[in-house]
């Protein structure tokens, strides 16, 4: 399915020759998860330029945001990425944390490991049900992702009150407790994913469609994976071993035994494969967060939900959301509103070598290439 | 990570002409950051990319921050002569604070697992001298970011081979995240194809009847 480009790859402003085809990929359609616009040009069925277009969905939730307090932008980081709210309002409470100097008690650490871990299952298992869709799988696998997804929405809501919106953690700690009966669903959750897991496992990573289709397409190599900060499953697919969980060991993830899964080629295969990976270290982090959660408070007494004013400073924290590395760079003057609020989003960032991945291969491809970045709008035009 | 001191001296000693600045962070969380004239900007990013003891490989996070004008009045005493005598007086002082943007970037190593290191360029003023230079051939994943900095901010980076707005359409008009941005009462429709198809279109049709 790869080859190599029959035509050089032209320039961003080049005039385009009569034989070449200019088509726009999106912004509505499916195959662009949301309304996101390809500008590509094809020499037959391979492209030679692709250039996506981005802003369908700005709102300037960076604006938004400056404009009110710290606690009311934790809602508007559930819309970012809208699979992974919890871990949007990690990433969120962390940086304010480093800020403010707050301390998470012991049982809020583990009920955010809990619950982040949880989402990574879900979006993984729906990145390759979207995944295989795109392939022409359609609807099947994506089905069964969405049937385990909705267990976990279910112990979402009974936490939080809302399935995807969960606005679930506060500065300091969570907004409600767990209860024994929570955990109980959640460990039979837990218990039973592996199974769900060994079943797509079988039907996906030997179908020979799926490995026609993904080996030795959209290569991305190593250097240049890490010179254009490319994060999450997307780098280690690539063979670079760069976890956050592991290198700056936020909350206490030092606490827990588990693997970063490696690819060696980077094709999307290899993506598809470090996400199957990911998902089973991810229970194994499950299985020792639920059995080791102590009893205790779950907020850090000096967090106030009225009237917090952080001192003035600037810090950026950051987390390994599922989608790659999640960071907020807040800038305090001691007001109640921050001076200066940015998301660093994964999902626009992983998409900077999307036209190197996509040169020469078929437009077919590019769709999967695509996919196999792993985007959700909400973040990328934030 | 070695000081942030020694990093200085080491990247003004590799880099002729380059004066860095130690920027300071009141939040103790993280480290001060370091100043770098535009001028010397690109050389001083390769230096910390190519360092044997930094190996800064990854542009994390890439960022504008905008710094209006600001007038601050502070309580100053003067003295001066009245009848002969000389008193002390106390007078506010206004002190300006010209404006200024800023990009800020992130850098971290992947390789040495280390930093960040937070490196900021500053432009001469909010309207004309807006120009820094761009960081993107040293860190190809700046390229959009510095883009949405052009967009929302209005700095220019000189040395970036696309630049263009990111998320608002062509031909908007200022850029939203500055702390003075009014936005319009009332905005024009995004101009798209459609309207030129639209005008094209009605040069078909005779005029409708006058009513």
């Amino acid at each position: 399915m790869s080859a190599a480009p029959p035509s050089a790859p032209l320039p961003a402003g080049a005039a385009i020759d009569r034989d070449l085809l200019e088509i726009s990929l999106g912004p509505h359609h499916p195959s662009t998860h949301g309304v996101f616009r390809m500008d590509v040009v094809l020499d037959g069925e391979r492209v030679v330029r692709l250039k996506p277009v981005f802003g369908y969905l700005h709102r300037n939730h960076e604006k938004l945001a400056e404009g009110m307090t710290y606690l009311s932008s934790m809602p508007f980081t559930d819309r970012l990425d809208y699979f992974c709210s919890m871990t949007n309002n990690w990433a969120y409470a962390l940086a304010v944390e480093k800020l403010a100097g707050l301390q998470v008690p012991d049982r809020a650490q583990y009920i955010r490991v809990i619950v982040g871990e949880l989402t990574r299952l879900l979006n993984h298992a729906c990145l390759i049900g979207f995944l295989t869709h795109d392939m022409g799988a359609m609807g099947t696998p994506l089905m069964y992702a969405f049937r385990e997804r909705e267990k976990i929405l279910d112990l979402f809501e009974s936490l939080s009150g809302s399935r995807m919106m969960c606005n679930y953690m506060r500065f300091g700690g969570c907004r409600v407790d767990l209860s024994p009966a929570w955990l109980q669903a959640a460990r039979k959750v837990v218990d039973d994913f592996p199974r769900f897991l060994d079943e797509f496992d079988a039907l996906l990573t030997t179908n020979e469609i799926v490995m026609t289709r993904s080996q030795g397409v959209g290569i991305l190599p190593r250097e240049l994976a890490i010179n254009a900060s490319v994060t999450g499953p997307m780098l280690r697919a690539s063979g670079v071993d760069y976890d956050l969980r592991k290198v700056d060991r936020y909350g206490i993830y030092d606490r827990f035994d588990f693997r970063v899964p490696l690819g060696e080629h980077g094709d999307v295969y290899d993506r598809i494969m470090i996400r199957f990976l990911e998902m089973r270290e991810s229970l194994t982090i499950l299985r020792q967060a639920l059995r080791e959660i102590p009893p205790g408070p779950i907020l850090d007494p000096k967090s106030k939900l009225r009237g917090f004013r952080p001192r003035a400073g600037e810090v950026y924290g950051r987390i390994e959301a599922p989608k790659g590395e999640l960071g907020f760079y807040l800038v305090s003057d001691g007001s109640p509103n921050p001076y200066r609020y940015r998301v660093r989003p994964p999902s626009l960032i992983n998409l900077t070598i999307l036209e190197d991945m996509c040169l020469g291969q078929l437009v077919a491809d590019a769709v999967i290439i695509l996919g196999s970045v792993d985007i959700v709008l909400g973040e990328v035009d934030r | 990570m070695e000081p942030l001191e020694q990093l200085r001296a080491r990247a003004e000693a590799s880099v002729p002409g380059a004066v860095l600045e130690i920027v300071p962070n009141a939040c103790p969380a993280d480290p001060p950051s370091l100043r770098v004239d535009p001028g010397h900007a690109l050389a001083v990013a390769w230096f910390l990319r190519d360092d044997p003891q930094l190996r800064l490989d990854y542009a994390s996070n890439v960022t504008g921050v905008d710094w209006p004008e600001t007038v601050t009045k502070e309580k100053a005493r003067v003295k001066r002569m009245v009848d002969g005598v000389v008193k002390e007086f106390e007078t506010v002082v206004e002190k300006r604070r010209p404006g200024f943007l800023e990009a800020v970037y992130h850098l971290y190593s992947m390789e040495l697992k280390q930093g960040p290191v937070i490196l900021r360029q500053r432009t001469g003023d909010r309207d004309r001298a807006v120009t820094v230079a761009s960081l993107t051939p040293v860190w190809r994943g700046a390229e959009f970011q510095e883009r949405e900095i052009y967009d929302l901010y209005g700095i220019r980076f000189e040395g970036h081979q696309d630049l263009r707005r990111l998320l608002m359409w062509e031909g908007f008009e200022g850029h939203p995240m500055r702390r003075d941005y009014v936005e319009p009462d009332d905005y024009d429709y995004e101009p798209t194809p459609h309207a030129d198809v639209l005008e094209k279109a009605r040069k078909h049709y005779p005029a409708p009847p006058a009513s």
